[in-house]
């Protein structure tokens, strides 16, 4: 079993150097969509079977595989843009970068003081390696939706590090989160729909330059 | 003794049938009857029966070319081992040995493009080292990994130690391998999407456009050296993807020379769904394939 989710955990690597290697925003959203099933399953692979843990499976998936893409979605197809057209670092140079951050978040993993049980999986790794890998993407992006994406999958990040202590983690802690998230891309959402009335046009870099008409 | 005559011969006989076999998969897709498999052969055997011409403005380097290239291949095809049998040549570290013999052909190539003063060879030669040099970390990142696994530096060793426990006991890296593999094998031969090998624009050619001034058995000699890397590279990857062994020495023959037989269906069909790619998105699906490679070496060494 603990193999399996190995093997999904890669699967959840791979992920995250697709996104940072694509210009495509519907592309990506499903990429991140993807990984939230993927996250969504994850906990039933390394827990004996409860009520609780089908309740988190099925929220999750719903959640992160399914709701959140949706809004997301939703946000781009009325704002009309297709891809990020100029990141702030290229994509070679940021996929090389999240390459270089996920063999760093192996050799850190390493030197962390782990419970022997988690020491040998790669959910450790696998886990600062995708919060690293959302770090890029908000600071890399120009674009306010690639930024929430980015956004996403750091929380992504922080879920994976919290499912070897979903034991001790009660239920209510992770629905405060997933609500928080949701929350936030609501307001993202309505965000981004304001930005692109008012300034036509989503570059968040524009922002920052103020100017009377 | 009977396994390296099956191996010389296999190796120095079948590599043009591969271009047949892709061409003919290609001819279906496209709803034609195609050229007949052992087109490539009567190709070769016309070529070698003609007459060269050498501009006056080459040099020894420009005859050289194709023979070292030739040459170099042959050597690193005795280096591989074939359908589970151990090579005819092998020592400790000949991996290394392995892919410079691949750097030096292509310097003979490029070096031979340049020789001839044309401009539009030297484009090609430009453009041919620098896709190899983002290709070459993919071929070693993968052939580290595999040494790790089998805590050997001799290929034969390396290659042949792949089976089906190993890939239970690491099918994410090797499966990360396989992935990198392929693409540098349609990236080092210049097949689609990479480079049109049937091509003759200016605009898309990368390793066909070094060759334009070579004709007959030098000629001949560029087009079979091409067929022996792929069946190089080729057989690479099989014995990595297909790791099936009988114990039989002639029934792994039959499974290795089927496997070829089936990458060249699986090119070939590549070939025929996809397009070539954007001359500026071929170094980022190079990278990607290196990051893969890379990846799995840090799964292994983990």
């Amino acid at each position: 079993m603990n193999l399996f989710a190995d093997q999904l955990l890669v699967l959840v690597m791979l992920i995250n150097l697709v996104m940072l290697g694509t210009s495509r925003l519907i592309f990506s959203i499903r990429a991140v969509a993807v990984q939230g099933v993927i996250l969504g399953i994850l906990p039933g692979l390394i827990h004996p079977f409860s009520t609780h843990l089908a309740t988190i499976t099925a929220v999750i998936i719903l959640a992160k595989g399914v709701a959140i893409p949706y809004l997301i979605n939703e946000a781009v197809r009325k704002a009309h843009i297709r891809r990020e057209v100029e990141p702030f670092i290229g994509y070679v140079p940021t996929l090389l970068l999240g390459a270089v951050f996920t063999a760093l978040s192996f050799v850190f993993a390493e030197q962390l003081p782990l419970a022997p049980e988690h020491k040998d999986l790669l959910f450790v790794p696998a886990s600062i390696a995708t919060l690293l890998t959302g770090f890029l993407l908000l600071t890399t992006r120009r674009k306010a939706i690639s930024q929430v994406i980015g956004y996403l999958v750091m929380e992504n990040g922080i879920f994976l590090f919290g499912l070897l202590l979903s034991e001790a983690m009660p239920f209510m802690v992770e629905a405060g989160a997933l609500l928080d998230l949701l929350v936030g891309i609501f307001v993202m959402g309505i965000v981004i729909n304001q930005i692109s009335r008012e300034f036509s046009s989503i570059d968040t870099s524009r922002l920052s330059a103020l100017k009377e008409e | 003794m009977t396994d390296i005559i099956i191996h010389c011969a296999v190796a120095l006989l079948f590599p043009p049938l591969l271009l047949g076999v892709i061409g003919k998969t290609k001819a279906v897709f496209a709803g034609r009857v195609g050229a007949p498999y052992f087109q490539p052969y009567y190709d070769l055997i016309k070529l070698f029966r003609k007459g060269s011409v050498f501009s006056d403005t080459t040099t020894w380097v420009f005859r050289a070319g194709p023979v070292v290239t030739l040459s170099a291949i042959l050597i690193a095809v005795l280096l591989i081992p074939l359908g589970r049998h151990a090579a005819p040549l092998s020592f400790s570290g000949d991996l290394v040995l392995f892919t410079y013999l691949f750097g030096l052909s292509r310097f003979f190539t490029t070096i031979a493009a340049l020789d001839t003063g044309s401009s539009f060879e030297g484009m090609g030669a430009a453009r041919e080292v620098t896709f190899s040099c983002l290709a070459e970390p993919t071929l070693f990142f993968a052939l580290i990994t595999l040494a790790r696994l089998s805590k050997s530096l001799s290929l034969s060793t390396i290659l042949t130690h792949a089976t089906s426990a190993t890939w239970f006991a690491s099918g994410a890296s090797m499966l990360l391998l396989v992935a990198a593999l392929f693409i540098t094998l349609l990236a080092e031969n210049s097949r689609i999407p990479f480079d049109d090998p049937n091509t003759h624009l200016e605009l898309t050619m990368i390793h066909e456009v070094m060759v334009l001034d070579h004709s007959g058995p030098a000629f001949g000699m560029i087009l079979y050296g091409a067929a022996l890397k792929l069946f190089v590279l080729g057989a690479v990857f099989i014995n990595v993807a297909l790791p099936v062994s009988t114990g039989i020495a002639l029934a792994d023959w039959v499974i290795f020379i089927a496997g070829m037989l089936v990458l060249a269906v699986v090119i070939g069909t590549v070939e025929s769904v996809m397009a070539r790619l954007r001359m500026v998105r071929i170094p980022q699906l190079l990278v990607g394939a290196t990051i893969l490679s890379a990846f799995a070496m840090m799964l292994v060494l983990r």
